[in-house]
């Protein structure tokens, strides 16, 4: 058998059904991979007793003939999800210590169906990054190279500890969440596959929150269908979370039959920028003809608001990350800064805050306030929230007019050097989501899958994006994406 | 529209968050950057148009105004820098 920790987890379920391995076994040999992968900083909590417990449960559950699609699978969790006794911090140091008392909603879903978590995953502090370079642990770095050249890669952000661990086989798949494009940006530049599911899909309870009319959590996996197996595990409706959706989950996995024969995939010319690469112009329209065989008419749309939907995402989501963030004050949880004899609470909130959260975290938290502030609401809050009409709008309209995906390259480059963006100012490194910040604006599903590799031997992603609910239709029609460009390069090992 | 150092200030100050003098500068430099990026917006023709309030056509779901949970002071207070008796402790606020 091939080596354990590199199985995919429909591949891993069937073996553990039929008796061929144990989650033990599993267990062990990621526990193995990790241990031997410190140079990427992917897991930077590392719970392997608590793997070990769960992966007995779980042997104990299959041989009883109960075992749901993810009993026994190690997954990695990201460090934004509040993990019961076990280090939940955001990657900020404004949480260092915290152990929170209770199990988010989507780990308690998959650790009732059984999964397996091996530790928590590097991030971008509070998820506000594109590169994993914001984190309070150090870079997450990518397994992959152009080709000899050993300068490290960013894994993308914020959910670069997951693909880097995922890419690496470090996990079978972990958690992601996704903001403006923080799962769907990493899977492409670490040639995975990630799920944004429609806004309300999975609860956010538990889950660090950023933007909340923008945060989804989703599946970081090596296959679509493996996203369709995880993403079930993930989502249902939660009670406490207010904007969860009370709506059946489907079973996604049955829904993959590849048949996409009449299904319309639009192609929006406003995602054609200026100074994108060749590769991915190419890549973009080899998707399309991939589907256009498969049988999908494929159908030029326009979505025109799109050049603002980065401008609005950096009014909205700034201004909900200063009022999430403003409970982080140095009195209940986290970090408090020392004080100075004659200091007040005053003070106290704002060395706290100085020091607890890093350069990027602090920028957003002072926009968001500025955005907020009397005078400017109207200006910049307000209009930003019409234009994010006018964005969702653009989308029910094509999808109105018969359209069941649009086809969309992920990201405008492959995986820069980590430090690249160092000297290039902020709205440089925002521009890494310029094709999927419109998704979390319209509440919209959306998956990033690979698609091939560039001149560097590099990956590269395209996304797909569904209408609302119907991550079933949009998993297959990944699945069929999946299969005509059949995307199988592993980075080469090096860590 | 452009920050000066006295906005930045008082932005940071608004957010609670200790800035140093010779760190302003920057700042709003910075700010400006992100400020000119988001101008963009007084371009779209927002006429008429309904600001956003929740991205799925649903209404927020009510419960019963009943107690669900209680009785967990100690698992509040276990992360708290400084407890004492059963509660938060901060630096005096009032003199």
């Amino acid at each position: 058998m091939t080596d354990l920790n590199t199985l995919t987890i429909a591949e891993a379920r069937d073996a553990l059904r039929k008796g061929e391995v144990t989650s033990r076994d599993l267990t062990e040999a990621c526990l193995a991979a990790i241990e031997g992968a410190g140079a990427l900083n992917a897991f930077v909590h590392h719970t392997p007793d608590l793997a070990r417990a769960q992966a007995r449960a779980a042997d104990a559950r299959l041989k009883a003939g109960d075992a749901p699609a993810m009993c026994g699978i190690p997954l990695g969790i990201k460090d934004l999800f509040c993990t019961k006794g076990v280090p939940s911090q955001a990657a900020s140091r404004i949480l260092q210590g915290f152990k929170p008392e209770y199990e988010s909603t989507v780990t308690q879903n998959l650790f009732d169906a059984g999964a397996v978590m091996l530790g928590k995953l590097n991030m971008d502090e509070f998820a506000m990054g594109s590169s994993n370079e914001t984190s309070c642990y150090g870079n997450a770095v990518n397994p992959w190279r152009r080709g000899d050249d050993a300068a490290p890669l960013t894994p993308g952000g914020s959910s670069g500890g997951s693909a880097a661990a995922v890419a690496a086989d470090l996990c079978l798949a972990a958690t992601g969440t996704d903001t403006g494009g923080s799962i769907r940006q990493p899977a492409a530049f670490t040639g995975i596959t990630g799920i944004k599911p429609t806004y309300g899909r999975c609860s956010r309870w538990g889950i660090v929150a950023f933007a909340s009319s923008l945060d989804q959590a989703g599946p970081m996996t090596r296959t679509v269908r493996d996203a369709a197996i995880m993403l079930g595990a993930m989502s249902g409706h939660d009670p406490r979370d207010s904007t969860s959706a009370d709506l059946p989950v489907p079973d996604f996995e049955a829904m993959l039959s590849g048949d996409i024969r009449g299904k319309v995939i639009g192609i929006p010319r406003e995602y054609r920028m200026d100074g994108m690469p060749a590769e991915i112009e190419t890549l973009w329209a080899d998707g399309a003809q991939m589907l256009r065989d498969a049988g999908a008419e494929i159908r030029d749309i326009s979505l025109p608001h799109t050049k603002y939907a980065l401008p609005a995402y950096y009014v909205i989501a700034p201004a909900e990350a200063s009022s999430n963030l403003a409970r982080y004050d140095g009195v209940r949880y986290g970090h408090r800064a020392k004080l100075a004899q004659g200091d007040g609470i005053t003070e106290m909130y704002e060395k706290t805050r100085a020091e607890g959260f890093g350069h990027e975290v602090q920028r957003r938290v002072m926009v968001g306030t500025y955005v907020l502030s009397a005078g400017f609401y109207d200006a910049y809050y307000n209009r930003a929230r019409k234009v994010r009409t006018l964005i969702k709008r653009d989308f029910e309209e094509v999808f109105a007019a018969g359209v069941d995906a649009i086809l969309t390259p992920a990201t405008p480059s492959a995986a820069f050097g980590l430090g690249a963006m160092t000297d290039a100012d902020p709205v440089q490194m925002y521009l890494n989501d310029v094709f999927t910040v419109t998704v979390n604006l319209a509440g919209l599903p959306g998956i990033a899958l690979p698609a091939g590799l560039d001149r560097q031997g590099l990956p590269l992603g395209l996304q797909l994006i569904g209408r609302p609910w119907e991550e079933g239709d949009l998993l297959n029609t990944a699945y069929a994406l999946e299969g005509a460009a059949g995307f199988v390069a592993k980075p080469a090992k090096w860590w | 529209m452009s920050i000066d150092l006295e906005t930045a200030a008082r932005v940071a100050s608004l957010a609670r968050i200790r800035v140093d003098k010779d760190a302003l500068p920057a700042l709003a430099q910075e700010f400006n950057t992100i400020l000119g990026f988001i101008e963009q917006l007084n371009e779209v023709d927002v006429e008429g148009v309904a600001p956003m309030t929740s991205v799925t056509p649903m209404r927020l779901r009510r419960r019963p105004d009943v107690v669900t949970d209680g009785n967990r002071q100690a698992e509040i207070l276990s992360n708290a820098p400084d407890a004492r008796e059963g509660f938060f402790v901060v630096p005096k606020v009032v003199e």
